[in-house]
């Protein structure tokens, strides 16, 4: 990362620290949804943007850490984070590990709609059995604890877990795209059958990815149903898979700081076209506003928000800016 | 037995008439062997493909190929379009898989190895089409390469910019193919010449032993064909080389061993000289060149 990119991670970091000091509960809420959307983003970005690989399942491994943590928990006592957190993790990462292992036999388009034909069968699983509670969902009634140092029920106590955790995958991510490992998943979206020649197995490179990419979506599901206290089918549902989609699209592939952006547009463009305040009863139609406005970000925006600096300078400085490729390289 | 053996017959790997080995290799004295890949019987050879057949549905695109490659070596196959040479490549390199035959490797049978597994134990190949990282610089795409032999995926946290033995392994091998003005340039921003020269400097960061090049020379300028044979020819010491080329000169002026290709066939194999004084090949290729 150059200095610029670096600095403005930063700030967004401090930004998001300082902020519960300045609002009241609902900021709060809102701000930790978005945090949480924005883990579960980058969770997509490690396939899509870092290895090249568009699973259109990512609600399934999101959907498990959100069950795992519901069903896992004790009745009648507070469980311990020390246990819990890890074990939705695992379990995300272990139906990802089995269904990676599958999906990842085939390419493209068929790659697609492999992983969302898994994820439909998980959505299934708890859509239509009696042990995730069918289409009600469950409660979670007692929030975990770590100790007496931690509990998850506050919320400005799990704004803050949760922007640590944020920031944990952040840096790991970012830490993971400059290894080794991360070149050689850089090195398989741009040119898979290259780095087979050259002599990497690819398949287990991307088993890999796909496995942590599981995890960290299961984190994200895990801090989502400590939130809300409840869970329910529809966050295994396609329509949650390609909501993820499209706010790393909306951010700008290939960038960490883009689905984190991403999230937080998403999101936001959903509150705002909610909004009564702002468009009275028309609010009830807000999935045409937000629609629209995503088109119009891919035409205006193709490169997403993480673009938009690039962008700005050639529209002022004109075309001498360098080259599309010379900007990408690494 | 196929039907594709009576007309060659299954050939022992030393038949002179129709075999790829060549006779009387010039072995230039440089190439002393590592005792690690000696071996017992053949110890220059270093790739051997033995009576490789390739069907695709009905149409047979190789039929009972047999060549072998020698270190200190270039051994170039010609052949029209359609000869088959593209589909020998993918099936020595582990593209894609033989319908019957045998390769080995260093002397050890890899017909069911993947290409991965091949690349690691010293096979390097470029592509007629350039298959670069486009968006990666020159020195990146060295280091990549090179990484194949010390991948060490679980160092998650250690920068890739640390992984000394690729660092150096790129720097040498992007020198060697002449490219070290261009360290720092985006590969899709170079002229076509210095693409091809990239695909080279890859190939040499994986330290292969047998180099595999489906048409280095192809679309080039004559001064940059100059400079791609000088390249080939320094890199023949410690290397072996199938050349495969549509540039008759050049293929004349600098492999030991020509094996000439139609239609899935071997028709000829000899030194420069055999295959140029060769009726067959004259009949069947060069017209009366």
């Amino acid at each position: 990362m150059t200095h610029s990119k670096t600095i403005f991670t930063a700030l967004v970091f401090a930004a998001l620290a300082l902020y519960p000091v300045f609002t009241g509960s609902y900021g709060v809420d809102l701000v930790t949804k978005i945090m949480i959307y924005a883990i579960f983003a980058l969770s997509l970005e490690l396939l899509v943007g870092a290895t090249g690989l568009i699973c259109f399942g990512q609600a399934a491994f999101f959907g498990i850490g959100a069950y795992a943590a519901v069903l896992l928990s004790p009745e009648g006592s507070a469980p311990s984070l020390l246990w819990l957190l890890p074990a939705c993790v695992l379990a995300s990462a272990a139906y990802a590990l089995a269904v990676g292992a599958l999906s990842l036999r085939t390419k493209g388009a068929y790659f697609i709609m492999v992983t969302l034909a898994f994820a439909q069968m998980a959505y299934y699983m708890v859509h239509d059995t009696p042990l995730g509670g069918g289409t009600d969902g469950i409660y979670l009634t007692m929030k975990p604890v770590l100790g007496s140092l931690l509990d998850l029920d506050k919320s400005t106590t799990l704004y803050g877990f949760t922007l640590l955790m944020l920031a944990g995958v952040f840096g790991f991510l970012a830490l993971l795209g400059r290894s080794t490992f991360g070149r050689a998943l850089a090195g398989i979206r741009v040119n898979e059958q290259r780095m087979r020649a050259t002599g990497f197995s690819t398949y287990p490179y991307k088993l890999a990815a796909f496995t942590i990419s599981g995890g960290i979506a299961g984190l994200a599901g895990f801090l989502f149903a400590v939130k809300d206290g409840f869970v329910n089918p529809e966050m295994m549902s396609w329509h949650l898979s390609g909501a993820v989609l499209i706010m790393i699209i909306l951010g700008g592939l290939g960038h960490l700081r883009g689905a984190l952006l991403g999230a937080f547009a998403f999101a936001l463009l959903q509150e705002f076209f909610k909004s009564e305040a702002v468009f009275g009863d028309f609010a009830k139609h807000w999935h045409l506003g937000l629609g629209l406005s995503i088109i119009a970000s891919v035409v205006f925006l193709p490169r997403g928000l993480v673009g938009l600096p690039g962008q700005l300078k050639v529209r002022l400085m004109g075309r001498n800016s360098l080259p599309e490729v010379r900007r990408e390289a690494v | 037995m196929k039907p594709s053996d009576i007309s060659l017959g299954v050939l022992p790997a030393t038949s002179p008439a129709l075999s790829a080995v060549p006779a009387t290799p010039a072995v230039p004295s440089a190439s002393a062997i590592p005792a690690a890949s000696a071996l017992p019987a053949a110890p220059d050879i270093l790739l051997r493909g033995h009576d490789i057949t390739r069907r695709w549905g009905g149409l047979v695109a190789l039929d009972g190929v047999s060549l072998a490659l020698e270190r200190g070596t270039v051994h170039a196959v010609i052949g029209t379009n359609g000869a088959g040479k593209s589909t020998l490549i993918n099936i020595l390199s582990g593209e894609i898989p033989p319908s019957s035959g045998r390769v080995e490797l260093l002397g050890q049978d890899v017909t069911g190895c993947t290409q991965p597994k091949r690349a690691r134990l010293g096979l390097g190949r470029s592509y007629q089409r350039n298959t670069i990282y486009p968006t990666f610089t020159v020195f990146e795409n060295c280091r990549l390469a090179a990484q194949a032999a010390t991948q060490q995926p679980w160092q998650w946290w250690r920068s890739a910019q640390h992984c000394e033995a690729s660092m150096s392994a790129a720097r040498q091998a992007a020198s060697r193919a002449g490219l070290n003005e261009l360290l720092d340039r985006p590969a899709g921003l170079l002229s076509h010449g210095q693409k091809r020269q990239l695909e080279i400097a890859m190939c040499l960061a994986t330290a292969p032993q047998v180099l595999l090049l489906d048409e280095p020379l192809a679309g080039m300028g004559a001064e940059e064909t100059e400079r791609m044979l000088a390249l080939l020819a320094e890199l023949k010491t410690g290397h072996a080389i199938l050349l495969v080329e549509h540039d008759m000169d050049a293929v004349f002026r600098i492999a030991e061993c020509i094996t000439v290709m139609v239609n899935g066939t071997v028709i000829a194999s000899d030194t420069p000289d055999g295959i140029r004084n060769s009726p067959q090949v004259r009949a069947a290729y060069l017209g009366d060149h």
